[in-house]
């Protein structure tokens, strides 16, 4: 069986952690690190590599801050990544739309 | 299978997003305990009312007047409704607590804290309202407003929590408004409101969220 020529999955969401990371800024402001971490039970480095990832790739921005003395880092989704993986689900819909 | 992935990553997306923007750990079970509180209450209030009416109208007992609150009953059916709002907000907390720790997440999280607040403003103008209420001894809006406001209060947060939760804040409205109308009915229409209505949604939710699966 062969995928329809016209579905287009982005390969960057096909990590769990990376559509995982990607679905809680879709719906949510600047999110912190450790919220994220806690919600896709990932390791930091692992985490880490993830989002740099959708960061070369301009799909999040990331805020660099202080609360106290406490580094707080937090990421909010670009009209990029926003854009994109709303085509990657679109795309997801089609695929199994398609099956039938 | 071939998109035993794609069905996965759906899955996941939609109990994340879920999860990011819904308050889950509401218990049915705080429902239940709070229309009962409310139907002792209103019980023990209607008692008062109809011995106190009694005693003034010995030979007068039809029963819109002994539905009629006189102004000196009301202090003790406020004690009596302040006494069914505590124990009320006490179980909640217990019941959602006791959720939260089963699910392992926290009570006031963001999502937690944010279904609070919607559901703190309009509750909070309520308050302030029945007591301007009492000071204009406008005794007889007193149950449809509290009515009124809590199902707005209700409604409001419904966004941020279960969607039966919206249903039954219109309920709530319905009866307050239909209570505008009707003087003389605010102790009825209150408790079917704050007791039937919740024992009912609580079923509800509990049934759907709460229980486990066999």
């Amino acid at each position: 069986m062969s995928l329809h020529p016209s579905i287009s999955l982005n390969k960057a969401f096909e990590s769990r952690i990376r559509l995982g990371i990607m679905s809680m800024l879709m719906v949510e402001d600047w999110i912190d690190f450790n919220t994220i971490k806690e919600e896709l039970d990932a390791t930091d480095g692992n985490l880490a590599s993830h989002i740099a990832t959708l960061e070369k790739l301009e799909y999040l921005e990331v805020n660099k801050s202080f609360v106290g003395k406490k580094p707080l880092t937090t990421y909010k989704i670009t009209a990029l990544g926003r854009n994109e993986f709303n085509r990657h689900l679109d795309a997801l819909e089609k695929l199994l739309r398609g099956r039938h | 299978m071939e998109y035993q992935n794609e069905l996965q990553a759906i899955h996941d997306i939609r109990r994340i997003m879920n999860k990011q923007t819904r308050f889950l750990s509401l218990s049915g079970l705080a429902g239940v305990f709070a229309g009962s509180y409310a139907l002792i209450g209103a019980y023990i209030a209607y008692r008062m009312i109809e011995v106190n009416n009694y005693l003034d109208h010995p030979h007068d007992l039809s029963v819109k007047e002994r539905f009629l609150v006189e102004p000196k009953v009301m202090y003790f059916i406020l004690a009596d409704a302040m006494m069914v709002l505590a124990l009320s907000v006490i179980t909640g907390i217990f019941f959602t607590w006791r959720k939260a720790k089963k699910e392992n997440a926290r009570v006031f999280d963001k999502t937690g804290r944010r279904a609070l607040y919607h559901f703190a403003v309009p509750l909070a103008t309520g308050g302030i309202f029945c007591l301007a209420l009492l000071y204009w001894k406008a005794y007889v809006l007193l149950a449809p407003a509290t009515l009124i406001f809590y199902g707005l209060a209700v409604f409001q947060a419904s966004k941020y929590t279960f969607e039966e939760v919206g249903y039954m804040g219109l309920l709530q409205i319905a009866l307050g408004l239909i209570g505008i109308f009707q003087p003389g009915y605010g102790l009825i229409l209150w408790s079917l409101g704050f007791g039937v209505v919740h024992i009912l949604y609580g079923l509800i939710l509990w049934n759907k969220y709460d229980r486990k699966p066999a």
